[in-house]
């Protein structure tokens, strides 16, 4: 892209620069060293610094979420419930749910990888509401507050989804402390989608056009869509648990009036497009890998653009495919059946597109397109079993099952956190100014794909044998494909430590990133690394497509 | 635990093949365009690995013919799984005529079954082999979900309502039963089995365990226990109306609606009276929810159904005493000992 910046960096066509990865970007002020001190970053409004305030937030839920994971492999070694205790294993998957659903992977790549990176890719200087942002990081923080105190004072044990009426009326566990930290959390997410989707509309460079903009921000687009039209769905349903719980408003338990299936619509309206919300940034994530990596246009442009848009409306109007069996009308099941396969299509018309950007391309094996490639593999499983849950006939047996468990792993941590920790690592160099171990991190999103892979294939074939999900103890023949499962899960472990380890290493002592140590094109890395408090010396101006890869006098062609 | 690692649950149903066979389809198809993306991935990124750190790839021409294809074809694709899901849901909904009805109450954490002829099971059923049976299902409390991996059945047991779903075991056998839908605490022990036997042995495990009672003579019972028969009189005197013909029948509500008396309107009738009033009739009936279990429903509802309805119905349209015999082929063969397990 054309832009014009700061002495130095201005300048194109630029000529194919030699690698410049460790070449030292001129030692000045940058959004990190401008100030010091616990206030300068507790009070800042720069949306760098927030989404790094967010970093340490989503990092904290994650390894507390999957210490739960933990547990519940560790328990299902054995069929017998011999470790913890039922009440105890209960609890163990609801906050292993509640934590990593709605406190790391629906804020995980926007709250800090969108929130680091639209402004730079769009040539902004900040969001358009930056206090805004900064009290959207506060109120995620009070809700993990709750979730954390709900977990000292004993914990939930209605499952995330809290069915009622167990959770309005049989549970005995703290389900109105859980419900409000989810309640509070929810503004945080409604406040962040509504400074993107102002962003976007209002601060783009000149020049940078709708169809010129990154496919990230496409992706962050219509994900702030669903986190503006969604979120009060799930708010309001989880105040009327607390007042059904607190004041026995016959609301959903039939004994006092209510309807439990009503519960169900409600929860799964926000819920399911809540899929789309951590799914969709990792699918942009992916689209800047996969072009930077093979630097090439991305194959069909329009089409991923726009596949992001119907993902996010026909996604509002699938929820009822969680209820084939709970009693809903067979003729509803049957409509909801039908749009569940149309919102498959875009998803696969993305990994077409993907795949087709390799083509003729100049590929290489850095670790964000390892993670890339992960992603693919691991999203297209996830994706072609969702053809099979969506099938009305076939839904009734692995529903509430652990093929139904493997199914969304594949997607949110095949799909999601792939896409996430791809994400991290290909902008480290811009977030932090430095680099991290090429080698180390090659290593470790391997043992992720490996480990992934062996935690969660045999869950498949373990729910089509019949394995109910959120079960302490089970049947002996279960067990081979538990303790596979188990197994693998350590690996998965290990291989989420070592980023944590050596991105925290590099951060001192990595070598010093360039600007643009990938080549990549986007605006932002015609900003420094890391960037100025500013984004940018000067007001880019944008005159060419994105991921304008090929070279000058071909691009006209194109 | 066995050294052999099973793929599949057993067969023991009349859809579980049917559900299988979809099932293998959808494998074929996952591994071909898994294996396709894979391998167009895979040697992509080889073939064009970066040879030079300058290396610009020159652009390729997109190709709307090549998206319209990748649209398209999947777009099909999941189509045809759309038409076979569905169609093998509606023979899943679908009760096939005069089947043996069973009564199921799901309560944390057991499951109780009861049958017509007064048997009753706790996280048990004992099903002849090659019939239909049909389960009306309910809950004391939450939602549980009855659950038969050999039947490839499934069904959510909602409490407040009644549902129905069967199944027409193919196979005899012990066949494990769970609960499928969380349920607090015991849910992993909310396990049962179902036992599938050949008609004959069922036969001898109907007469062993007989209690002499049958569902709806036990529901007669209630019926007068409870005093419902001051109101409901069989001379069309009383305060309510007369129940004597009615299951299965279509009524008239005060408000001019016409509903079906069906098992669900029979226990909604007694637990929220005022809820559909038939037309004529005051609304002075109280409610009895909290007076009688849901178990004591069924039985006033076979009770009530056995009262009589249109001749179509099954088993249960036999009168409340003496107990009946479902029909079953061959009952002179020789019994088996009940609850054989594997």
């Amino acid at each position: 892209m054309t832009t014009q910046i700061g002495p130095g960096e201005s300048g194109p066509p630029r000529p194919p620069v030699p690698p410049t990865i460790g070449e030292p970007s001129p030692p000045r002020v940058n959004y990190l060293n401008v100030a010091y001190g616990v206030k300068s970053w507790l009070l800042t409004t720069d949306h760098k610094r927030i989404a790094l305030l967010y970093l340490a937030g989503v990092t904290l839920m994650f390894f507390l979420g999957g210490s739960f994971a933990v547990l519940i492999r560790l328990e299902l070694v054995t069929p017998a419930g011999d470790l913890v205790q039922s009440e105890t294993y209960n609890k163990l998957f609801t906050m292993h749910g509640i934590i990593m659903v709605f406190f790391f992977l629906i804020p995980s790549i926007p709250a800090v990888l969108g929130n680091f990176l639209i402004p730079l890719m769009i040539g902004a200087r900040d969001l358009a509401f930056p206090r805004l942002n900064l009290a959207s990081w506060y109120i995620y923080m009070l809700g993990a507050v709750f979730t954390i105190y709900t977990l000292v004072s004993g914990g939930v044990d209605t499952g995330w989804t809290f069915y009622t009426p167990y959770s309005t009326t049989y549970s005995n566990t703290h389900v109105i402390a859980a419900g409000l930290g989810i309640f509070i959390t929810g503004f945080s997410s409604i406040l962040t989608g509504l400074n993107f989707i102002v962003t976007i509309h209002r601060m783009r460079a000149p020049g940078l056009t709708w169809f010129r903009l990154p496919l990230f921000v496409w992706t962050h687009y219509a994900t702030s869509l669903i986190m503006v039209l969604g979120t009060p769905v799930i708010a309001i349903t989880l105040l009327t648990v607390v007042l059904e719980r607190a004041l026995h408003l016959g609301i959903y338990d039939p004994r006092l009036g209510g309807d439990p299936v009503l519960f169900q619509h409600l929860f799964w309206f926000y819920s399911h497009p809540a899929v789309y919300i951590m799914i969709l940034p990792a699918m942009g994530v992916i689209s800047e890998v996969v072009t930077c990596f093979s630097r090439k246009r991305i194959f069909g442009y329009t089409a991923v653009a726009i596949a992001s848009l119907a993902i996010a409306v026909i996604g509002f109007l699938v929820w009822g495919h969680h209820m084939f069996i709970s009693g809903q009308s067979t003729y509803a099941g049957l409509v909801f059946s039908f749009l569940s396969f149309l919102v498959a299509i875009p998803s696969a018309i993305k990994v077409f597109n993907w795949t087709a950007t390799l083509y003729k391309g100049s590929v290489s094996y850095d670790t964000p397109m390892l993670y890339a490639i992960g992603f693919i593999g691991l999203f297209t499983i996830g994706g072609l079993t969702g053809i099979f849950l969506a099938a009305l006939g076939l839904d009734v047996h692995v529903t509430d099952t652990y093929f139904v468990v493997a199914h969304f792993h594949y997607i949110m941590v095949g799909g999601a956190i792939m896409g996430y920790l791809g994400g991290i690592h290909f902008w480290w160099p811009k977030i932090t100014g430095r680099l991290y171990p090429e080698m180390w991190a090659r290593v470790a999103a391997v043992i992720v794909f490996a480990g992934f892979n062996l935690t969660f294939f045999p869950q498949f074939i373990l729910g089509y044998l019949g394995m109910p999900r959120r079960y302490h103890a089970y049947p002996e023949e279960f067990q081979v494909l538990n303790v596979m499962s188990s197994a693998g899960a350590s690996i998965l472990g290990l291989g989420y430590l070592l980023p944590m380890v050596y991105l925290v290493w590099s951060m001192r002592y990595g070598p010093r990133a360039s600007a643009n140590p990938w080549q990549a094109k986007g605006l932002e890395w015609q900003a420094a690394s890391p960037p100025i408090t500013e984004n940018f010396e000067r007001q880019p101006v944008v005159t060419e497509e994105a991921y304008a890869y090929a070279p000058e006098e071909e691009a006209r062609v194109v | 635990m066995g050294a052999d690692l099973p793929l599949f649950p057993v067969q023991a149903s009349s859809m579980a093949g049917r559900v299988d066979a979809l099932y293998l389809f959808l494998i074929l198809i996952s591994v071909f365009f898994g294996l396709l993306i894979a391998v167009l991935v895979v040697s992509f990124a080889v073939r064009f690995r970066r040879r030079s750190p300058d290396e610009r790839p020159r652009p390729v021409h997109e190709s709307a013919a090549l998206e319209l294809a990748w649209t398209l074809v999947p777009l099909g694709i999941v189509m045809v799984v759309f038409l076979w899901g569905a169609d093998l849901f509606f023979a899943m909904a679908r009760v096939p005529p005069s089947p043996m009805e069973v009564y199921v109450v799901g309560k944390r954490w057991m499951w109780k079954t009861q049958h017509l002829t007064g048997q009753r099971e706790i996280n048990e059923l004992h099903v002849p082999v090659g019939m239909p049976v049909k389960l009306t299902l309910t809950s004391e409390d939450v939602i549980h979900s009855f659950f038969v991996p050999a039947f490839r059945m499934k069904k959510d047991v909602v409490p407040g309502r009644y549902v129905t779903t069967w199944f027409q075991a193919t196979r005899s056998g012990t066949y494990h039963l769970f609960c499928a839908e969380y349920c607090g605490t015991k849910h992993s022990g909310m396990i049962g089995t179902v036992t599938v036997m050949e008609p004959a042995a069922f036969q001898a495990w109907l007469a062993g365990g007989a209690t002499g009672t049958s569902l709806a003579a036990a529901g007669e019972k209630l019926f007068q226990d409870l005093a419902c028969v001051t109101c409901h009189r069989a001379d069309s005197e009383g305060r309510g109306p007369r129940l004597e013909g009615v299951f299965g029948h279509p009524v008239t509500l005060a408000s001019g609606e016409r509903v079906t008396a069906d098992e669900g309107y029979i226990r909604e009738s007694i637990v929220n009276p005022a809820a559909k009033v038939v037309a004529g009739y005051q609304p002075v009936m109280p409610t009895y929810q909290g007076l009688v279990n849901e178990e004591g429903l069924m039985q006033l509802v076979a009770y009530i159904q056995s009262l009589g309805g249109p001749a179509t119905a099954g088993p249960g349209a036999a009168p409340a005493s003496p107990a009946p015999t479902p029909a079953l082929a061959s009952p002179a063969a020789s019994p088996r000992p009940k609850g054989q397990r594997r």
